[in-house]
């Protein structure tokens, strides 16, 4: 369960505020362009220090850890594999920094497996299709074990409909491994298909997050303004 | 803070490289006053003939390029991409071929001895500023070049509808912007430019400030007016940074020159005649020289004799080891703070910092000793600017890109470098390490301060030949110095392109 205790962070004009707790199994951050969705989502992946405030998970305070140290994996909009190295060199990554061993090798085969990319692990990313690469980021963050999963926009280079074959691909594999999602999306439409609750990011705050149905059956001003009245 | 504290300790390092020599300098030198007519001389000459051969340069470029940006023919990529060959050839080579062209018994005497024409001396101020206009006309032309590409495409189109004049409409108002800037770049090279000096000036009316330092050493071993000389080398190396600095103008790196613009001006008669006879003429009188090094160095090739081979020897080991040490000193120094540290190379010329080494160096051992690791750490040093102003946008650019993954991932410290910053680098740090050690294997400057016959590296080796009129050995010993240089060029720029 991640906890934002108080958090608030502060540049220039830019004001941010959250102070809740995020405990569905997949939460979606949705909000106008700019409010604020991917400078909370840096706060929790480390990559960005708060001003004031805690991060917690499940009751411990990681604000002060780096990332790696966090129990946090992420995947980006994109550069989420390095080109220079196969796909297999990618994902071993994932298990160590040194060469992988037999027994690392063999999880890395099993990764790709799961994602449907048996074989394409000597592959350059540069020879796989969209999808593909996103498979191989995905069977990455698989492999990291972290029990919570941080989408920045995922999938956001692909076409509509393999975007939504991804994210249920990911919802799918994370219910079975237990892992917690909390996903940035600038397409509301994909978070009431794959997430439980969703959390409005506007006038520079998180608001807590609702069951996905209850808050667009009832919007909220916020959601509304937001929303248009498609 | 490790990660922030070593570029710090690097800039620290290079900046004490350079300001220990200019220390010594400075120290030695004993102000102004030591200057008498003779260095006034000097000093009037390094900037007049820095800014004809500038301004010539321009004016010539302007046409070439006007023409090679508006007219298409077979080749015209090829000739763009020779323009950039200039800077990675040796200066040493480039004079032997101008002198086969335009020296005394060379092809342009020949031809006029038939038509009844009087001799042409290339020797004097006339050489020094044709060499210049040789190497820099390409520079100019690949600047200015770049100003006709960046004006948008949609401009053209709208004088073509307009039938208004490209001219005046476009082309003044971009060569009032890039011209001040190209020509600040040329006439701070030519400040600087002592091999040309060396092997086409001298006299009282072609003697430059770095020329001057280099006799006061070698023919009145006059240890105080060397330094003074240094010292005035070094004020206008500094004005002309700082200059530099204020213009910032393009570099000539950028790629993609042989685009094609859609243009509907010079499309008359004598607008193409005028381009070709532009184009024929630069290619004329770029190749020509190039060529007749090939020619004539063919034949002395198969016979030099050792003393050549042992100089190849050691200017390949410094040319690698300044190599080395260059990107060993290039890519913690890839930062903001680091490029400042770098461009203290530009405003000090390598004689200022040879005369520096030298003072110091001298009261320990003999200079000869030191001749090859002072050009090596003089060649490195100046080749970092360079280096660094290639590195720094693709390094920024890697961390942008693969930052966060690298950090999400746990990948830091020296593990970053090995297995994100480096490989991401490869195609530049070729094309660097290319550059540098062309650079210095084609180097001739401090080494001449230094060396004697034993210590000679190839481009001094092959002065040493011409000085004593043994031409066939000393073309033979300029083709190969070619081959050398631009044979480490492209193996280290295509080991940058492998596999990526």
């Amino acid at each position: 369960m991640l906890e934002l205790r108080q958090l608030a962070y502060t540049q220039g004009d830019f004001h941010l505020t959250a102070d809740t707790t995020i405990s569905a199994g997949f939460t979606a951050l949705i909000g106008p362009s700019g409010a604020g969705k991917s400078t909370v989502l840096n706060m929790i992946a480390g990559f960005l220090a708060p001003t004031s405030g805690q991060v917690l998970w499940d009751g411990q305070d990681i604000t002060a850890l780096p990332p790696a140290r966090r129990p946090v994996s992420i995947l980006f909009q994109d550069n989420n594999l390095f080109p220079h190295l196969t796909v297999a060199a990618n994902l071993a990554l994932a298990l160590t920094i040194r060469r992988p061993d037999a027994a690392q090798r063999r999880r890395v085969d099993a990764a790709l497996a799961e994602v449907g990319l048996e074989g394409l692990g000597p592959r350059k990313p540069a020879a796989l299709s969209g999808g593909q690469q996103g498979r191989a980021a995905l069977a990455r963050v698989l492999l990291q074990d972290r029990p919570l999963m941080l989408l920045d926009e995922p999938f956001s280079a692909l076409g509509p409909a393999l975007r939504t074959e991804m994210l249920d691909l990911v919802a799918r594999l994370a219910a079975e491994q237990g892992i917690q999602v909390l996903m940035v999306s600038h397409a509301p439409e994909d978070a009431r298909r794959v997430a439980g609750e969703v959390a409005l990011v506007s006038h520079h705050q998180l608001h807590p997050p609702e069951p996905t149905d209850t808050l667009f059956a009832t919007p909220s001003a916020h959601l509304k303004a937001y929303l248009g009245d498609a | 803070m490790a990660q922030r504290a070593l570029p710090l300790i690097w800039a620290l390092l290079v900046a004490g490289l350079v300001i220990g020599p200019v220390t010594a300098v400075v120290w030695r030198a004993g102000g102004l006053a030591a200057l008498g007519p003779a260095e006034y001389d000097a000093l009037w000459f390094t900037l007049w003939q820095a800014a004809v051969s500038a301004a010539l340069s321009i004016a010539l470029a302007v046409q070439v390029a006007r023409a090679l940006s508006r007219q298409r023919f077979p080749g015209r990529g090829l000739l763009i991409a020779l323009l950039g060959a200039p800077f990675i050839l040796p200066v040493i080579v480039a004079v032997l071929g101008l002198l086969a062209v335009f020296g005394g018994s060379g092809l342009v005497n020949q031809l006029g001895a038939m038509l009844g024409l009087p001799r042409i001396d290339i020797y004097g101020y006339h050489g020094v500023i044709l060499a210049h206009v040789f190497f820099n006309l390409p520079l100019a032309t690949r600047l200015i070049l770049q100003g006709w590409l960046a004006i948008p495409a949609e401009r053209f189109r709208l004088a073509a509808t307009l039938d208004a004049p490209v001219g005046r409409l476009l082309e003044r108002p971009m060569l009032r912007r890039i011209a001040p800037g190209a020509f600040a770049v040329i006439f701070v090279i030519c400040l600087t430019s002592f091999a040309v000096a060396l092997t086409l000036g001298g006299g009282p009316r072609a003697t430059t400030v770095e020329l001057a330092i280099y006799q006061a050493f070698k023919f009145d071993f006059d240890l105080g007016k060397a330094a003074t000389l240094a010292l005035v080398q070094l004020a206008l190396g500094v004005a002309s940074a700082l200059a530099l600095l204020r213009l910032s103008p393009p570099d000539g790196f950028g790629a993609g020159l042989d685009r094609l613009q859609a243009r509907w001006d010079g499309r008359t008669g004598p607008a193409r005649l005028g381009d070709a006879l532009w184009i024929g003429f630069a290619a004329l009188f770029l190749l020509t020289p190039l060529a007749m090094i090939v020619i004539a160095g063919l034949p002395g090739l198969l016979s030099l004799p050792t003393e050549v081979w042992q100089a190849a020897l050691r200017s390949l080991i410094v040319a690698l080891g300044a190599t080395a040490l260059t990107l060993t000193l290039a890519l913690p120094l890839a930062t903001e703070l680091g490029e400042l540290a770098g461009l203290l190379g530009v405003a000090v010329s390598g004689l200022v910092l040879g005369t520096g080494l030298f003072l110091i160096v001298q009261p320990f051992m003999r200079p000869a000793d030191a001749a090859l690791p002072v050009t090596l750490l003089v060649n490195a040093l100046m080749a970092l600017p360079f280096v660094l102003r290639i590195l720094r946008p693709e390094l920024d650019a890697a961390r942008a890109d693969y930052g966060n993954l690298a950090a999400s991932l746990g990948i830091t410290g020296p593990a970053l470098w090995r297995i994100v910053l480096l490989p991401r680098l490869r195609r530049p740090l070729g094309f660097a390490a290319g550059l540098t050690a062309a650079l210095s294997m084609g180097d001739l400057g401090v080494i001449a301060l230094f060396a004697d016959g034993e210590h000679a590296t190839l481009p001094l080796q092959l002065y040493r030949l011409m000085g004593a009129y043994r031409m066939e050995a000393a073309q033979g010993a300029a083709l190969l110095l070619l081959m050398l240089s631009l044979g480490l060029f492209w193996l280290f720029d295509k080991g940058g392109r492998a596999d990526a």
